[in-house]
């Protein structure tokens, strides 16, 4: 039994990155994100492009701060400890990092070798002292992610905005 | 590769006649360790950014900063093992292509900093032909000045992006620290480069 969603926050949040002034989007793809990422890539003004591990997600997000611009990253929650070594940056040089990471592992998982690193992954990020703000069902997720943007903006910190499995929906194969 | 009959460059030499009358529309991304030495023996400018620790970021980075940056030219100054650490950032750089952008990989085959132990570039690892592979257009080996003067101007006329492989004997020469402080560091950079306001954002 899957819980339905609404999946409206899908859209929004491509309205979301374009509210925080960020010109820059990078993924490691996830389902939950699909949507935003085609829209931005659709986007002339949004410079956006995949990676091959979410590690290099950091470097790009604090070399273009250093630039001048904003960065987003996109990732899902299995890949989230493959970035935490270099978050050691952002703590050095009191860079904004924004992330936005959709959760698998927690809410009726199908798939055993998910739960790991999504259960596992708020205790991480919180013993990183990453800030964590977690949106739980499908009408949290845009104010959640769009306070998350503002905070690392606008106060220098890195800042995980986690969407919960209960908001994507339990994947089913 | 490391090839021990190969004519090597002494690495600091060759650092310092890679910046010799510096562009001010320059700008350095360093990795540790020894790479930030050499740069910052080259003249001390808050148009250096240094990356005193996260091993494996200084490409990420740089391609950050060269896709924030389209207008001013970009280095990626990393040693071979720092390099390696964050591999895969050679394939995005394939992807994304930003003209701007040259990876200047020192490379003695070595692990410097922690004792010299022999490197995958020193046994088995050929960087340049991974570049090659990760879609990087241009690439040169080098090991010689003409080679250093050469990567020079790809380095400020492209076509990029660029991978010089700079083949450099083992030799450690002084520790030059900079500012440690990376918070300070950042603001001094993002000054320079975006002006004052930049740090009121």
């Amino acid at each position: 039994m899957v819980e339905a969603t609404n999946a409206d926050w899908k859209d929004q949040l491509y309205d979301s990155i374009k509210a925080l002034n960020i010109t820059q989007v990078v993924y490691v793809p996830d389902a939950g994100h699909a949507k935003l990422i085609d829209r931005c890539l659709a986007d002339p003004e949004i410079d956006c492009f995949p990676l091959v591990n979410e590690f290099e997600s950091v470097g790009i997000c604090v070399g273009a701060w250093a630039g001048g611009r904003r960065s987003c990253a996109l990732m899902q929650s299995s890949g989230v400890g493959n970035l935490v070594n270099a978050l050691g940056l952002v703590h050095s040089v009191g860079a904004p990092f924004f992330a936005i990471a959709t959760m698998r592992g927690e809410w009726g998982e199908f798939n055993g070798w998910q739960t790991p690193m999504g259960q596992s992954i708020p205790k991480i990020l919180d013993a990183a002292n990453i800030v964590v703000n977690r949106a739980e069902t499908s009408a949290d997720v845009i104010p959640v992610t769009e306070a998350s943007g503002r905070l690392a903006f606008n106060s220098y910190l890195p800042v995980f905005s986690l969407i919960s499995q209960r908001a994507t929906g339990a994947k089913v194969f | 590769m490391a090839n021990e009959t190969q004519n090597r460059l002494e690495r600091r030499g060759a650092v310092h006649r890679l910046l010799q009358d510096r562009d001010p529309n320059l700008l350095i991304v360093a990795g540790l360790g020894s790479a930030i030495w050499d740069a910052e023996t080259a003249g001390e400018t808050p148009l250096n950014l240094y990356l005193l620790g996260a091993m494996g970021c200084a490409v990420s980075t740089a391609l950050g900063l060269a896709t924030a940056q389209p207008e001013k030219r970009v280095i990626a100054l990393v040693g071979d093992a720092e390099l390696g650490m964050g591999l895969y950032a050679l394939a995005t750089v394939g992807w994304r292509k930003p003209e701007n952008l040259t990876i200047v990989c020192l490379d003695n085959g070595r692990f410097g900093e922690t004792g010299g132990q022999v490197s995958h570039s020193g046994v088995n690892l050929d960087l340049a032909g991974v570049a090659t592979a990760a879609g990087i257009p241009t690439i040169r080996r080098v090991s010689d000045d003409a080679g250093v003067d050469e990567l020079r101007a790809i380095i400020m006329d492209g076509p990029g992006p660029a991978f010089g492989l700079v083949e450099i004997t083992a030799d450690m020469p002084p520790v030059a620290m900079p500012i440690r402080n990376g918070a300070i560091a950042l603001a001094r950079f993002r000054e320079a480069l975006l002006g004052h306001d930049a740090l009121k954002e």
